[in-house]
């Protein structure tokens, strides 16, 4: 325990060294920047992009064939006629409404929760982090960071069966419980730079500490609420171990599972396969393509805080 | 500013300023609110999170196999784990992937990163392409991957045997073929990490390096590096713990075939905890495995701060 301790605290300073570089050395104006175009970085950097790009071109093309396009070609051929069936197939064959809403409620449900519950439970430790029962309970949850989730997942799955937690709530408390230890490193940071004045201004003038944290805090932590929401919104939506292993129900199950059932049954379809899967990533993915210089800003706020 | 230093600073400031005292009268107890705002989180914490690992440690001293009745066998879980081919072989497995991996997703995440930081056309473009793998569910995009090893390489690359029989299904290097979509898309936050590191650099100190005659390469390992070394032990402690545990890419490219030939730790502890009726031996392997994340993290820590020290 002392040595995850030590630990903890080495991070700590660890990721404060790195605010600490950050405010120091102003990041560099894009503006200022008077270096001439680096046109060989630039054709390197759009060389290796293709790397990221060619697996989503072969799921988009596939996705757009018939079965035959496939068998006699390497599946990188431009898909000659369209075969938009695919979609359709896919739609039904893994319930697709039904996978999209479980993904859904489930991804809402955790970010709510874990905006609500972290950033008030960050707030009482940032604020009372010298008292030895706020410390502990930090380093307690922090701590948890270095447990591998393989040692929690064969009891906890008796216990959500037992609790009844083996569904969509329990998968949402699970996320929202189990994000705890680094949204609260990620909001502590912030919260102590906030001026504790502030709060006493408002103190002086009655206010409980429940309303200073709704009316002061709550509002002036929305960076770190972003990056906290971005986060869980990812893990929550794309996470495939957690509902694999804790959903019993068929109906319940998510976008990923509704994959991996895919794979067994019908396996050599792959058009109406790639079809699903680009229907299971493309909310995200667009939601990201409207939003990506947010997402980008806030992942890295998230990580250097 | 270290928790400690937090902690001096707060407690010094309680005491000095005397008109403030009635507000912060309560420098011995916190204001009963955050006793209110901490308790249910410890609870609920506790009871999803400590106690299954309570659980699992419990049930590593029995023979319970996830259904009927079980007896104590003290360590004798514990004593099997180290004779067992297939838990050594898994060990081993996630040991060569992790590292390899986090070697290869360091490397090519630096280097993209340095792309991106020079003065390149569109940068934010690139930089929103580079992430894209991070918002994909590696599952979902490994059976993509899945499809063009298994599919369109052996076609393409017909005259490389290698590739021409399906990579997957050779037990020598089907290995390769998981650290490449796990790098895919590690690198992807990765080279985010990174990319705010390099942007913390001043571009005056290059100029004067330059100024003095320094290389590309000089640059690099002299400014470059030493500057953004906090960053670059983050990347590693993480891709280095996030790889140990793999999971979902297996699950999408091999299944931890062909044979046992690609079965991580966490997998083997999956499929025999679940399926196998070995709920307690898998436990005790969950309770090593974490005592070996443990220690690799710790010893991580030590070793790479030592270094980033001496800059």
């Amino acid at each position: 325990m002392t040595s995850m301790t030590n630990t903890a605290t080495q991070i700590e300073q660890d990721v404060d060294a790195i605010t600490a570089n950050g405010r120091r050395k102003r990041v560099r104006d894009r503006d200022d920047d008077t270096r001439r175009t680096n046109w060989w970085a630039t054709a390197l950097i759009a060389v290796c992009s293709l790397t990221v790009l060619i697996p989503l071109y072969l799921a988009v093309v596939v996705a757009l064939k018939t079965p035959e396009q496939l068998t006699t070609g390497t599946g990188f051929e431009i898909p000659n006629p369209i075969r938009w069936e695919n979609f359709a197939d896919a739609w039904v064959r893994t319930s697709f409404p039904q996978a999209l809403f479980n993904t859904a409620i489930i991804t809402v449900g955790s970010v709510v929760f874990t905006l609500l519950t972290s950033s008030v439970v960050a707030y009482a430790l940032a604020r009372n982090i010298h008292r030895p029962f706020f410390k502990g309970v930090f380093f307690y949850l922090l701590a948890a960071l270095f447990i591998p989730f393989p040692i929690i997942m064969l009891p906890l799955v008796k216990q959500t069966a037992i609790l009844g937690l083996d569904n969509q709530a329990g998968l949402i408390i699970l996320y929202t419980i189990y994000g705890l230890s680094l949204n609260i490193f990620i909001y502590t940071a912030y919260i102590r730079s906030i001026p504790i004045e502030l709060e006493e201004a408002a103190r002086i003038d009655g206010a409980s500490t429940w309303r200073v944290f709704r009316s002061i805090i709550f509002p002036l932590l929305m960076p770190m609420n972003a990056t906290v929401g971005i986060l869980t919104c990812v893990w929550a939506w794309n996470d495939f171990i957690m509902p694999l292993v804790v959903l019993t129900e068929p109906s319940a199950r998510t976008l990923p599972l509704a994959q991996y059932v895919f794979q067994g049954q019908f396996n050599t379809d792959y058009t109406v396969a790639f079809a699903s899967y680009l229907m299971a990533m493309a909310p995200l993915l667009v939601v990201y393509i409207f939003s990506q210089r947010w997402v980008i800003s806030g992942v890295t706020r998230g990580s250097i805080k | 500013m270290t928790i400690t230093q937090a902690v001096r600073s707060t407690a010094s400031e309680a005491k000095a300023p005397k008109r403030a005292g009635r507000v912060r009268t309560d420098t011995k107890r916190a204001a009963s609110a955050f006793y209110w705002m901490v308790w249910p989180a410890v609870i609920a914490f506790a009871a999803f999170h400590t106690l299954p690992v309570l659980v699992g440690i419990f049930f590593s001293f029995t023979n319970y196999a996830g259904y009927g009745a079980w007896n104590f066998v003290g360590l004798s879980n514990y004593v099997n784990l180290f004779q067992d081919d297939r838990i050594l072989q898994a060990y081993g497995f996630s040991f060569l992937f992790a590292i390899v991996a986090t070697i290869l997703t360091n490397a090519f995440s630096l280097a993209i990163a340095l792309g991106l930081n020079a003065k390149i056309k569109a940068r934010n473009f690139w930089r929103g392409v580079y992430f894209v793998p991070y918002i994909l569910a590696i599952l979902v995009i490994g059976y993509v991957f899945q499809f063009l090893f298994s599919n369109s390489l052996p076609k393409i690359l017909s005259g490389i045997p290698l590739f021409a029989d399906n990579i997957l299904a050779n037990e020598q290097w089907a290995w390769t073929a998981i650290v490449a979509l796990a790098v895919w898309q590690a690198c992807a936050f990765a080279i985010i990490i990174y990319l705010s590191g390099l942007q913390t650099i001043p571009a005056e100190m290059y100029e004067a390096a330059s100024l003095d005659g320094a290389s590309a390469w000089q640059q690099f390992r002299s400014i470059t590096f030493p500057l953004i070394g906090a960053f670059f032990t983050i990347n590693v402690v993480i891709s280095l713990k996030g790889f140990l545990q793999v999971f979902d890419p297996i699950v999408a490219l091999t299944n931890g075939g062909p044979g046992t030939a690609t079965e991580s730790v966490t997998l083997l502890i999956f499929k025999g905890g679940f399926t196998g009726g070995e709920f307690a031996y898998q436990a005790a392997n969950a309770v090593i495995f974490f005592i070996v994340i443990t220690v690799v993290a710790l010893f991580q820590f030590r070793v790479l701060q030592r270094r980033e020290a001496d800059f």
